[in-house]
């Protein structure tokens, strides 16, 4: 098993005409995902080709979903048009029997965000990963299931599960797992912005009930507190083993760094405060991102794994 | 986007939010008008910088650093304390407990009617990353700092949240302004002040907005005698009328040239200048410097969308700054290709003829051919394989030369 995805996923692409969705797209399709279609209102009907395969362009995710039986999309739009891609995604998902969708697009309004996401929450049958992320992916023993804009390469099947709010910081998560001989259940990103659909617990409580996960890395950074509930959580209902890690520790207060997230606000949000409550949960702690390897071997050992 | 209380109160006032009349000058003379024009036999006379604590601040001369006056909010009784207050502000340097040492340089002035104070409360609005939903935060102490009530009173502060379909409920906000302890026409004020500010929240896409103090008057009425907005920059682009507000003086020069080549650059105060992809990968260099007993120059981001020309950028920026005795670059190629990288470092150092060591690290897509294209080039280039082996030898380079 995995998490979420797996490779009967049948994906969709929102915004495949553009730049990004067929670049993104094209990569998808190269790992062995199964794309099955795209939408772009207004350029419904079209044909595209990406590394061979066909994939038809559908004006709304309702049709897609209906002609696809598609149950994942990935969104690739402009920031200003996301929002109302992703409530597009969960109405059409939540009247066709639920799905997943993942937003990779960076830089939406914060209050488009608040409505997206409130308008998701209304839809049971759904659940939104990002936005601001590089996406979700389960690979297999050959390519796998790629729903994002992360090197597919870098990847291999195992027991690990990885969850980050950061793009390339989890790429780092996922190389230190294979430094160690150890690949991927499922790696998702939850993205740096303050308001995501999909957080940390949701993650570690998928994680904890996938019997392909045996351990999870989970890599936060500055700014909020989701690092420390997801740490309490984790105290109280996780039995597999954690490794954790903290971007930040150098960041100066009231500093926007790169994510919108990322910002300590009146001395809170530290990456001090994060690790504490890491530590104080029983999480493995690596405060250097290159010992992420060796601190995960240390936790398998400890709990009898290796 | 932070902007100055003379332009948020303007929005307040078009947006249904009382506040007292008050005229923005930018020398003497405007302000001594300004007094006239009022009619207000006592005003406040208020520095006007993108930063709390103008009170409690302290002025000094920017070139000989001589202490010039205390407090950077001066209530004046007369058109020749308005003129020492004045004159005592514009063109010298406020330093507060936020603006750091450096302190702001005061080019705006606000000149403001008095208000005779009955009470004075606390207000915000700003995005609850928990709840994913606008926070409407009141206390009933006002014109202290918030953060101090939080520790020390806790229960002095009252909390609603909008739902973000449907709105404020209105029953909610009542119960919130009788939880301030209000009643009567102060009461329905300030209901309606909560409203309105909600309104402008949404409408100008803001990320906070807060009132320290709001006050109530002799009369009952509640009226914002400071404000403190920001914007979402994210929204900017539904909001092209914010270009007018933007204060360049209050923002880092090199930031917005940075912003500009699409990199997200935060200058420090360390040696080790860094280039990286990602804001997390790049905190984490900064983290991993320091873990090696050195300390950043910079946060940067170059992003998904590097190209040599804004690599070539990043460079220039990063050796601007003095302090900086080596470069680590780190990148892992997801969307960018390792390659392209190596090519455009090259290129860069030898057209900004870089003097300082310099450790890459590649991994991820096309690492090999990049690290080959730094091999193979006469570029003095260290390569590393990990993030902690790029970081102990960029700190060991830089130790040596020292």
């Amino acid at each position: 098993m995995s998490i979420w995805i797996d490779e009967n996923s049948k994906i969709l692409i929102q915004g495949i005409t553009g730049n990004q969705g067929t670049f993104h797209g094209t990569r998808m399709i190269d790992y062995d995902t199964d794309v099955v279609g795209g939408v772009t209102p207004g350029k419904g009907g079209q044909t595209l080709n990406f590394s061979g395969k066909e994939i038809s362009v559908y004006d709304s995710m309702q049709e897609a979903i209906q002609k696809t039986n598609a149950n994942v999309s990935v969104i690739y739009v402009p920031a200003r048009f996301a929002s109302a891609a992703i409530i597009e995604a969960a109405n059409a998902f939540q009247a066709n029997g639920g799905g997943l969708v993942v937003c990779i697009t960076e830089g939406i309004p914060i209050l488009d965000m608040v409505n997206a996401v409130a308008n998701v929450e209304k839809c049971p049958d759904v659940r939104l990963i990002g936005p601001n992320c590089p996406g979700i992916i389960t690979p297999r023993e050959k390519g796998g299931c790629k729903v994002g804009i992360m090197p597919g390469f870098i990847h291999a099947k195992g027991r690990i599960g990885i969850v980050s709010k950061s793009g390339t910081l989890t790429y780092e998560a996922v190389a230190q797992t294979m430094s160690v001989g150890e690949g991927q259940s499922t790696c998702v990103g939850i993205g740096g912005d303050p308001i995501n659909g999909t957080g940390f617990i949701d993650c570690l409580r998928a994680f904890e009930n996938d019997s392909q996960t045996e351990a999870v890395v989970l890599i936060g950074e500055i700014g909020g507190s989701a690092e420390e509930e997801a740490a309490e959580w984790a105290s109280k209902n996780m039995s597999k083993p954690i490794v954790g890690f903290v971007a930040g520790s150098t960041a100066p207060p009231g500093k926007r760094m790169g994510h919108a997230g990322a910002i300590i606000s009146g001395g809170k949000g530290t990456a001090e405060e994060k690790f504490a409550a890491f530590e104080r949960a029983g999480i493995h702690v690596a405060r250097d991102p290159s010992e992420i390897g060796n601190v995960l071997v240390k936790a398998l050992e400890e709990a009898g794994l290796r | 986007m932070n902007i100055h209380e003379y332009q948020a109160k303007a929005i307040f006032n078009d947006s249904g939010v009382k506040v007292v009349k008050g005229l923005h000058c930018t020398n003497l003379n405007e302000a001594l008008q300004a007094y006239d024009e009022l009619e207000s036999t006592i005003v406040a006379v208020k520095s006007q910088i993108h930063a709390g604590g103008r009170g409690k601040g302290v002025l000094y001369d920017p070139n000989t650093n001589e202490k010039i006056m205390e407090g950077g909010v001066k209530i004046a009784f007369s058109r020749e304390e308005v003129r020492k207050y004045a004159s005592s502000i514009i063109g010298n340097k406020l330093v507060t407990k936020q603006t750091g040492e450096e302190g702001k340089i005061v080019n705006n002035l606000y000149i403001e009617s008095g208000c005779e104070i009955s009470h004075e409360y606390y207000l915000a609005l700003l995005i609850d990353r928990d709840t994913k939903s606008v926070l409407i935060m009141g206390s009933t102490e006002g014109g202290v700092d918030i953060e101090e009530v939080a520790e020390k009173n806790p229960e002095a502060i009252h909390k609603i949240w909008a739902d973000p379909l449907e709105g404020l409920k209105n029953e909610e906000v009542i119960r919130f302004s009788e939880s301030l302890g209000l009643t009567g026409e102060s009461k329905d004020e300030m209901v309606e002040m909560v409203n309105s500010l909600y309104s402008m929240f949404l409408d100008k896409d803001c990320s906070m907005i807060e009132i320290n103090p709001l006050v109530k008057n002799s009369s009952g009425e509640i009226i914002a005698l400071d404000g403190k907005v920001s914007f979402d920059d994210s929204a900017e682009f539904r909001h092209p009328w914010r270009d007018e507000l933007r204060d360049l003086s209050e923002e880092e020069e090199v930031e917005i040239r940075a912003d500009k080549y699409g990199l997200s650059y935060v200058k420090l105060d360390g040696n080790i200048g860094c280039l990286v992809n990602g804001a997390g990968l790049a905190m984490a260099s900064m983290d991993v410097i320091k873990l090696y007993g050195s300390e950043p120059a910079n946060f940067l981001d170059i992003g998904g969308g590097a190209t040599s020309e804004s690599i070539t950028a990043a460079f220039e920026i990063i050796l601007e700054d003095e302090n900086v005795e080596g470069i680590l670059v780190n990148i892992f190629g997801g969307i960018i290709q390792c390659d392209m990288v190596a090519k455009s470092v090259i290129k860069a150092s030898k057209e900004i003829g870089l003097d300082v060591p310099l450790v890459v690290r590649f991994s991820g897509t096309n690492h090999v051919e990049g690290k080959n294209i730094l091999n193979n080039s006469d570029l003095n280039v260290f390569t590393a394989d990990t993030l902690a082996e790029g970081a102990e030898k960029i700190v060991s380079l830089t130790r040596g030369a020292q």
